[in-house]
């Protein structure tokens, strides 16, 4: 089975966010990158289902050089190979070019099955999977806690609003992953060191037969016009005193109802 | 052609969620200002009987699209529905509602007309035409504005933000007979929850526990939250350990929600947690540790053991209400 993975890379949870001098972009020279928490779960998955059935897992990312670490950590997690698909015309991409990058990259790769993370936690955008299966014309089965496959198709559960669906399709399909599907392996040291030597190739646009004029800034669809920072809150914070747990029960709802949040 | 904003009213099998008309009613509001008309568009199975209560909310123009084989969601089918109505006439703004399906139509209708889209919108302007939406991004440390290019601006709005502003008027019903293509998902079962409770990201008052429930009996919690009307949250340790369903986790690899008041139990408050509650408009931390992060962050903190605060908050609002 040919298996890819969609990864990208995201601000590690803790990491301080910075807006920079042009309003617009955050600064990154001292943040923690990693992979997207979803993400992980596709690679682990995707690792599994190599386990069970056989074939190769990608690691496709669409990113900056830095990127290349990431893939390298999936690497060690155990996957086969790793593309970077880097470009300066990529740098301020939005979700609708990275779809499109990643769909020009994926049509040269053969694919019996696609993962991807539900949604990043960057930018808390889910559109990428949902285009790319759009463009490839297969099935898209999101929100998956639990995968079999067998005999071409791949049966999945779906975490849904009002519970869980169990959804069927033929492969080539790209699945999504959410919390609950599996928890991701640690890469072992050995592993760590044995992922040197797998093949990451860097691509560029021109590469996958893309043109970088169709790509810069002027080809936004969604665009960031400025960021700022939410308002502080907690700056009234009331610590609610009282000798005992009742007196503070008594206190809070006070407080709460004064406040309107409670009737 | 005229002007007009488009409101997709969701898969709605159970009837109109009130997230859906916070959605029509911010759709009233654009409209209002652009000088445009509003139209609301239902899908599903069953839906004619209810879609004309979408008028109450502001729609001028109600689309209804009935047709049996739309009573189980497809994203492809629900999209192309939109799409051909999108086809005929584009609308300039085109607003979703905050659940999975909606997002899920939303992102694939995006992707078909090649157009930017915003999600969990917290707050829209115009600047003539051209909508300016604002949304969190970085799990809330930061808040973007974004504006769309395409052939419609499309939009999807977060729980709980936008308020319900009825604005009644006679609607023209508009039934259309869709073309419903052969699906490549094939549905096996069903696992579907009939809860009386309200949805997490829904509720305006969630009571979550975290590490210091120190294990599945949530028993106190669920008691408050049914007292007050609210739902039961999770941090991840509590889903980890088991204790809580993933459904009910609140955070950045969870739900994100934004109650009246989220009231944190025995949660230390981790950065990853934040991400998922950060914009309630009242956070009340209650925890044994004065040291817990969450005291950053809560408006009101309680230093007390959880199972001394509940049992008395429930037995303060119990008095409330009798």
């Amino acid at each position: 089975m040919e298996i890819i993975v969609l990864l990208k890379q995201v601000p590690d949870t803790a990491a301080l966010i910075q807006i920079d001098g042009d309003n617009v972009s955050i600064k990154t020279e001292d943040v923690k990158w990693v992979i997207n928490p979803y993400d992980e779960l596709a690679v682990e998955e995707a690792l599994r289902i190599k386990e069970k059935h056989g074939g190769k897992v990608t690691i496709l990312t669409a990113g900056p050089e830095s990127a290349a670490n990431n893939i390298r950590t999936a690497l060690a997690m155990g996957a086969d190979e790793g593309i970077l698909i880097c470009d300066p015309a990529l740098a301020q991409a939005d979700p609708q070019l990275t779809a499109k990058a990643l769909t020009a990259a994926l049509k040269g790769l053969q694919h019996d099955l696609i993962i991807a993370g539900s949604r990043a936690v960057d930018d808390d955008s889910s559109y990428v999977p949902t285009a790319v299966a759009g463009y490839l014309d297969i099935a898209l089965l999101s929100m998956v806690v639990r995968q079999s496959i067998s005999d071409g198709k791949i049966q999945c559960e779906q975490t849904v609003q009002d519970g869980a669906l169990v959804v069927e399709a033929g492969l080539p399909a790209l699945i999504t992953t959410q919390r609950g599907l599996n928890e991701p392996r640690y890469p072992s040291l050995p592993n760590i060191m044995k992922a040197k030597k797998k093949p990451l190739t860097v691509k560029n646009l021109a590469d996958i037969g893309l043109s970088a004029e169709n790509f810069g800034p002027g080809s936004l669809k969604t665009k960031i016009v400025s960021l700022t920072y939410p308002p502080k809150r907690n700056s009234n914070k009331v610590v609610v005193e009282g000798g005992s747990a009742g007196e503070k029960a008594v206190r809070l709802l006070a407080l709460l109802r004064e406040k309107s949040v409670v009737g | 052609m005229s002007k007009y904003v488009l409101v997709f009213a969701g898969y709605a099998p159970s009837g109109f969620k009130k997230s859906t008309f916070e959605a029509i009613s911010e759709g009233r509001r654009l409209a209002d200002r652009l000088n445009a008309s509003l139209t609301a568009v239902t899908a599903g199975h069953g839906v004619r009987n209810i879609a004309g209560g979408l008028a109450e909310y502001g729609a001028d123009r109600i689309i209804v699209c009935d047709h049996p084989e739309l009573a189980e969601f497809d994203q492809s089918r629900y999209t192309s529905i939109l799409e051909d109505i999108v086809k005929q006439n584009s609308p300039g703004i085109i607003l979703f509602g905050p659940s999975s399906y909606d997002k899920s139509v939303a992102a694939c209708l995006a992707a078909r007309l090649d157009a930017g889209i915003a999600s969990e919108c917290v707050g829209f302007e115009l600047d003539g035409d051209r909508l300016l939406a604002t949304r969190p991004m970085y799990g809330g440390k930061l808040l973007a504005g974004v504006t769309l290019e395409g052939a419609a601006q499309i939009a999807c709005i977060r729980s709980n933000v936008f308020p319900v502003a009825t604005a009644p008027r006679t609607a023209e019903v508009v039934t259309i007979d869709p073309q419903i293509k052969e699906s490549r998902i094939r549905i096996v079962e069903k696992k579907l929850k009939n809860s009386d409770r309200v949805d997490l990201t829904e509720a305006d008052i969630v009571v979550a526990g975290g590490r210091g429930v120190g294990g599945p009996d949530f028993g106190l919690l669920e008691r408050l939250a049914d007292l007050l009307g609210g739902a039961v949250g999770a941090s991840r340790t509590a889903v980890d350990e088991g204790w809580r369903p993933y459904a009910d986790q609140v955070g950045q690899t969870g739900k994100v929600v934004s109650p009246k008041l989220y009231l944190a139990c025995g949660i230390s408050g981790a950065m990853q947690h934040l991400a998922g509650m950060s914009s309630s408009e009242c956070i009340v931390a209650v925890n044994k540790d004065p040291d817990a992060p969450i005291f950053n962050y809560a408006d009101f903190c309680v230093v007390e053991d959880l199972f001394k605060m509940l049992p008395a908050l429930i037995n303060e609002v119990r008095l409330l209400t009798y």
